[in-house]
Order: C-alpha cells, then structure tokens, then sequence
C-alpha cells in the first residue's frame, strides 16, 4: 500500500536531480553534496519498510513457531539503524556544510553559527529531534538482539517486533508530516539561525539526554507487551530488563537536570523548577520509571507484582509518548514550545492510541494470566517498596492533573483557567515527603518478613537528630516547614547509611558488595542532598531588583550588589550590553559578576545572560535589562542559597543508576531461564 | 473488570486531548480579566511631553495593541490593524514595547500608523503589570476601562471578524 504512494515519489526527486545537473555528475562534488537531502530522505522511506518488516515478520514467526521468521527480527532490527543512522548523518551533513536549499536548515542554522551549535541545530527543532528519537528507537532495538542471546526465542522475537512497529509509526510521521530534508526554492543567501536562547552547550546535550531516557522505556513497553502475548512475566523477564530500566532512568534524570539547569542560568527566571507544562512532560515518566525501577526489583526477587509492572512499563513510555505529543502539537501554552502544528498534534496522538491502546487492550485480556502468588507481609522490604510505589503513582497522579486538569476543564465546560506552582507546592511537597519516611525505612527491612525492630537504631538515633535539627533551624533559620524538610532529608541521609552499615557488617566488606549496593546508596544519598537543597531554596531563597545608576548598589541577604560599569560590544553573532557588578559582604570583596544582555541581529532577538557567582554554598547572581545612563539601568540581584545541591543530588541519582548497571547480579542468569 | 481500568482512564484522557487539539490555547486567561487596567504614567511615543495614563480608556471601547519594531510578527498582522483604523471601528491604541524612539517612529513611517496614540513602554513597565508574554498580543478595554479580552499573537482578519469585532460591538451596546 504505501510502496505505491512512496516509490513515484522517489522517483521524482531523482528524476529532478538528474534532468536540471550533468549527465556525468557522480564526478563532481557539489553535485554529490547537493544529493545529500535526496539520499537521506530515501534512506528513511527504505527504513519505513524496513521497520514495518521488523514489526510484522517476527510476531508472526513466534506466533507459528518458524525460528527462521523470528531471526529475521535480530538482523532487521541492526539494518534498520544502520540505514536511520545514515539518514541522520546526512542531516548532520547538510548543517555542518550550511546547506541552504534544505529547508529545515535555513530555517534553524546560520552559515555563522559556531561549529557546536551547527551540529546542535540538528535537533533544536521539530523535524530534527524527532528524527533523533526515532533513530534512538532504532538504536535500542538494535541492541536487544545483541544483550539478548540467551533470552527466550519468542520472547524476543516479540519485543522487536513491537520495537519495529513504534518505529514504524515514527518513520511514518517523519515522512508524512515532518520531513527534515525538504528542499526550499529560491535557495537563501543565509540560514535564520539557531534560537539564541537554544545555543547553549547545556542545551545542546539536554535533548539528546532526554531522549535517550524517553525512548529507552521503550524497551520496557516492548517487553510488557511481548510479555502480555506470551502471557507470562517472571523473574527472568524483570532481571533482564532491569539495566535497561536503569539505563533509561538515568539518561532521564541526567536530561531533566541539565534541562532545569539551562533555564535556571540561561532564562535567568531564577528558578530552577517552574512546574511548566513541558518539565511536567518529563517529570512524570521519571516518576513512573523510578516505581518500575522499585517494582521490577520486587519482581525480579520475590516474584510479585507483576501485572503492575508490566502496567508501569507501558505507562512509562506512554507517558514519555504523551510528553511528545504535548511539545509538539501544542495544546499546551508553554515557554518551551517553538514551532507547533495542530496536524502534528493529530498524528502523534493517533501513534499514542495505538501503542497505549493497544497494549492496554491487550493488558485487559491477558492480566488474569499473569497473576503470580498473592499477599505480602507489611513490614518487609517489599512492604515498603509497595508503599513506594502507591506513593510514586500518587505523585504521579497529581502532577498529571495539575499539568492537564486546564485542558480538561476546556474540553469539557471550555472554561480557561491554570494552575500553578501553587498547587503543586501544595499537592506534591508533601506526598514527596511522605516518600522519604518510607525511603529512610524500606532498605532496612529484610524481605519477605521483618519485624520493626528492625528499624529500632534508625529510630534511636535517628530521632534525637531531627529534633536536633527541626530546634537550630527555628531558632536560626525562623522556619518550622525548613526545619522538618531539613530534618528528613537528615533522616533519609543517616537511614541509608544504616542500611550499607548493615550491608556491609559495620562497613567490613564494603569491598566485596555488588555495584548495585552503591547504586542504592548513592541514589538515595542523591535524593537526600536534592531535597536539603531544595528546601532550603524554598525557604531561604532572596530576590531583589531596582534601578541602579552606575555606583549605585543593591542588598540582598546581606549581600551587596553595586553596579560598576556598563559597557556595549560585539561579539561572535551578537551584540551585547555588559555590566560589572561588585559584589560584596559585610565589607569584603566576594566577586564580580558580569551580566549581560544581547542582541542577536539575525533574529531580531534580546536575551538577558545573568552573571553567575556559583558555590556549594550560597549562589549569588545579577541580571540586566533595559537602562541608559541617566536613569540607570534596571538590575536584578539574587541570592540563591545551596541551590546547587538540587543538580548535585540530581547528577548522584543519574550517577548511581549507571554504576548500577555494573551490577553482576543483572548479567543474564542461565540457571533462571 | 479490573483489568479494563487502566484502558478505560487512558481512553478518557485520549478523548480529552482529542478535543483540546481543536481548542486554541492561545486564549489565555489574564489575571487581569475583567479588572481595570493596572495604574501607570507613560509618555506618547510622538509627543514626549504627552503623559499619558489608564484614565485615557474611560467612556470609549478601546484595543490595546502590543508591538515593537523588532517584532517580525507585527508586520504580518499590521496590515489588519490598518484596515480595523481606517474603518474607525475602535479607538485603536498601541503600546511601543521595548523599543526605542526613532526606530519606532521609523517603522511607523513606512507602514502608517494605525493607532490614535502610542504609548511608549521600552522599560516594561505597563507590559509587565498587564502579563504581556510577547507580541503581538492585544487586550480589549472597556468603556470603565476593565480589562475584558486578551488576545495572543496576531490579529487576522478572521480573528478581527469573528471575534474580536463582535465582543467590541457588544461592549459599546452596554
């Protein structure tokens, strides 16, 4: 059906190419560089057909027992990226060499661009990183086959097969709707260049990241659904697709925390998290795949929860799939999102009912089928990983209301109202909290059955140092909601230092223990220093702004912000506004920032760079905006204290999940197949 | 029947999107819908000595209209905003945002001037008060000088027609 559509199509562009240039041209460079976008685009309609073999061919051999059918999956599926990996190295081709006729870049490059930022322009639009996350579709599919030697026969067959389909899907809306290699006529003399706010090194890693993660659930949808047509999930299933779980959790957690970092300094909105709808995007797949992270262990040991887990792996990656659709079809307002497109929106819902229905579908006829023993003991390690879960499914819940309740308010009555960072301070803080009783609690329990004394030392000592706490900070700090967080991120900190005490007998053979062992440690270490820090911003955090003449200066917190000088320039592919602003302390001399505000001719565009002054402790930073000399310019003075643990604690969680993968425990075991 | 609970939630929410991808998210609601318009005191783009404050809404149906010469979109809605003046429908005001002067004055020249007055706003100041998120972006006031309508991005013709035209007769019939 589609060979029909597809292959005039081909045809013509090549056609075209062969009628208007030399007979000969093979020979002549810029005709080969001028076939580059043709090549590319034909690489990605053969990979359509590719993918929809991978998709269609190994589930049916599994069905009807042929072993040959099934093989046909592994070598389709490393065909398939070779041939979107070409297709995207074309892409790159035509931005590094500014290659004008292509829409895509002259839309998003600038032949003045720097070097990293040409090759960032690649998927700092729509069309671009939608190709990337198809090839890292195609990539993690490429790649079952290799981890998966001693997996089940059908099983696999299966799950790259659902692989291909996604992928599939994905080509299809390339092809269809988003077409990064479409030619523009008349040629521009130059590119429009890269959003200015989006050239960034920061931001030219966080979407890469962020996908990586996104699409790396993918494989955790695909095994869930292979499994629901098997209908059987067991401990072999959870430990194998464990590391791919952590894998993914932790280029997630790696993006989000570049992502919040990059508008925390480059939108100098000073916030490093503003519940907009597009960090919520991401943040629910984290959610849910740090519960499956949880229930998968649960599963992988003790043989339980398996119809949650298989149901927490396709909403992981639904909701990775609904984080797209909302970016991309734009029926949310957010800062984040450029160009949107309602026929977009369309397709990729209708990608999103097929893949979410489907498999819900399935999960509704095959769930009895998975059932494995019931009934568990509350007080035991996978009591708390339970309570885990609920309370991550809660979290999960809610910000998925907050995000979305607006648009279902639309649709149903068509009122217009939003929500804000209100309510998810009020809704999520304290489900979080909760979170960290249980956290500090769960790993000191043993499976199957414990008893609480168990966690008698936690409470004896752990007590006493969150009163400790909870006093010096009313007394210092003047806040009772600080003093609690402070005290349960302590708690969480020495809980789960306990746990490797008791891991290790009193630290003896600290040595001999798996990676996972420092994994969970330093996750959970992680989760402790995000949380001090992103109490104490909560509640120590001092924002100023005021109309400064040169000379004149600003407190803030004790921290003197004054305005030393102001001077324009020119640099690389803007011109700039640049302040010097002395900051000091009680007298001494702490640092001198310098803000700036830049003008970038190509796109008509202002952006405000903030001076930063980072440290472990306070962080202090200035930003300027409009001014002249006689009135003084309009400057904004910040002190930020220990907001810098939020991305440290973030960055352990990330680290702890890749160290993890070391675990030789998630090796694939013979003996459990 | 347990196990149709996750297909069910889901189809809900694929329902609910399905109708919000034909809702426009750009009506946004301002925190100033149906409040007066915020204080200010800013000079007229043209006379410098002109001050002009939210008193100069009072008794007609007015449209505020934000723009900037930098603004690309501006100029693909601008010629709108020449046809909504030339027919005298409202009492057309702009708000000159982060701009300066002479460009402005300049930009104004080459493609006529729509607006009765122009508020000059280069530092924010009434931009920030009214939730401005960019421009283009209108608002419409009416005779009490209440903020009763908040329109993001360009004015087309057929935004101007059915909708923004409409509220604006019926605010002079009140």
């Amino acid at each position: 059906m589609g060979s029909v559509t597809a292959t005039p199509c081909v045809g013509m562009t090549i056609n075209i190419n062969c009628d208007t240039r030399a007979i000969a041209p093979m020979l002549n460079p810029r005709y080969c560089r001028a076939m580059i976008a043709e090549l590319g685009h034909y690489l990605l309609i053969l990979a359509m057909f590719t993918s929809l073999a991978q998709g269609v061919l190994p589930i049916l051999g599994a069905h009807k027992g042929s072993e040959n059918m099934m093989a046909f999956g592994d070598q389709a599926a490393k065909v398939l990226f070779a041939l979107i990996a070409l297709s995207f190295i074309a892409l790159t081709t035509i931005f590094i060499s500014s290659d004008f006729s292509v829409k895509l870049a002259a839309s998003h490059s600038h032949s003045m661009k720097p070097f990293l930022y040409k090759i960032s322009g690649v998927w700092g639009n729509h069309e671009g990183s939608i190709l990337l996350w198809t090839l890292m579709l195609a990539f993690y599919a490429a790649l079952i086959p290799v981890f998966g030697k001693g997996l089940p026969d059908t099983l696999k067959a299966r799950a790259i097969g659902v692989q291909g389909l996604l992928t599939f899907g994905f080509l299809a809306f390339i092809l269809f709707t988003s077409n990064p290699f479409e030619r523009l006529n008349p040629v521009p003399i130059d590119g429009l260049g890269l959003n200015p706010l989006l050239q960034d090194p920061g931001l030219a890693i966080h979407p890469p990241m962020l996908y990586m993660g996104y699409v790396g659930f993918s494989v955790a949808f695909s095994f869930s659904v292979a499994a629901l047509i098997e209908g059987k999930v067991d401990a072999m299933w959870a430990q194998w697709l464990r590391p791919w779980v952590l894998a993914a959790w932790s280029f997630l957690t790696l993006g989000i925390m570049l992502g919040s970092l990059w508008a925390y300094y480059e939108l100098g909105w000073g916030g490093w998290w503003m519940w907009d709808p597009v960090e919520n995007v991401s943040f629910m797949p984290w959610l849910v795949g740090t519960a499956l992270l949880h229930s998968i262990m649960v599963l992988g040991t003790r043989h339980k929860l398996a119809n949650w887990t298989v149901l927490l792996g396709i909403s992981a990656f639904s909701l990775s799939l609904i984080g797209t659709f909302v970016v991309r079809s734009g029926v949310l307002v957010s800062v984040h999102s450029f160009a949107t497109d309602p026929e977009r929106g369309v397709f990729i819902l209708l990608l999103l009912m097929l893949a979410t229905g489907g498999a819900l579908s399935l999960y509704a006829l095959r769930a009895k089928t998975l059932k494995g023993p019931g009934g568990f003991e509350p007080v035991s390690r996978e009591g708390g990983l339970i309570l885990n879960n609920l309370l991550l499914a809660t979290a999960t819940a809610t910000v998925f209301l907050g995000t979305f309740y607006p648009l279902f308010m639309d649709a149903m009555t068509g009122d217009k109202i939003s929500v804000g960072k209100p309510y998810f301070d009020l809704t999520f803080a304290p489900i979080m909290l909760l979170l960290i009783v249980f956290m500090g609690a769960a790993p000191l329990l043993k499976w199957r059955k414990d008893s609480a004394a168990s966690l008698k030392r936690l409470a004896l000592f752990g007590g006493p140092l969150m009163s400790i706490i909870i006093a010096l900070t009313v007394l210092f700090g003047k806040s009772v909601l600080g003093g609690i967080g402070l005290a349960l991120a302590a708690y969480l900190a020495f809980g789960t230092l306990l746990a490797l005490a008791r891991k290790t007998q009193n630290f003896k053979t600290w040595r001999a223990q798996p990676a996972g062992t420092y994994g969970f440690v330093l996750a959970h270490l992680g989760v402790a220093i995000f949380t001090a820090g992103a109490v104490v911003m909560s509640v120590w955090a001092k924002d100023d702004i005021g109309r400064l003449k040169v000379g004149e200066s600003l407190t803030v917190s004790g921290y003197e912000f004054t305005l030393a000088s102001v001077a324009p320039g020119q640099r690389e592919n803007y011109q700039f506004l640049s302040a010097k602003v002395d900051v000091s302390k009680n007298g001494k001399e702490i640092k001198t920032l310098y803000p700036e505000q830049r003008f970038y001719p190509v796109r008509n565009m202002v952006t405000t760079e903030a001076g930063f002054h980072f440290t472990l402790g306070p962080t202090i930073f200035s930003a300027i905006s409009e001014g002249n000399s006689e009135d003084g310019w309009i400057i904004r003075a910040n002190y930020h204290p220990y907001v810098t643990w939020i991305w440290i604690g973030a960055l352990l969680m990330s680290l702890a999940g890749f160290i993890s993968l070391f675990d030789r425990r998630l090796r694939f075991r013979e003996d459990l197949a | 029947m347990r196990a149709l609970l996750p297909l069910g939630i889901f189809l809900l929410i694929g329902l609910a999107f399905a109708v919000g991808l034909t809702k426009d998210p750009k009506l946004l609601p301002s925190e100033l819908l149906n409040r007066p318009v915020p204080d200010f005191a800013l000079t007229e783009l043209y006379d410098e000595t002109d001050i002009l404050t939210q008193d100069m809404f009072d008794g007609k149906v007015s449209l505020i209209n934000v723009f900037g010469s930098w603004c690309v979109a501006c100029n693909v809605e601008h010629p709108v905003l020449m046809d909504i003046a030339k027919r005298n429908e409202v009492n057309l005001i702009g708000i000159d945002w982060r701009d300066e002067r002479p460009k402005a004055k300049d930009w104004l020249a080459k493609r006529g001037n729509p607006y009765r007055k122009v508020i000059f706003d280069n530092e924010s100041v009434l931009a920030i008060k009214l939730g401005v998120s960019g421009a283009p972006e209108s608002f419409i006031i009416d005779k009490a000088g209440q903020v009763r309508y908040k329109h993001v991005g360009v004015i087309t013709p057929k935004i101007w027609r059915n909708t923004l035209r409409p509220i604006i007769k019926t605010l002079e019939a009140d």
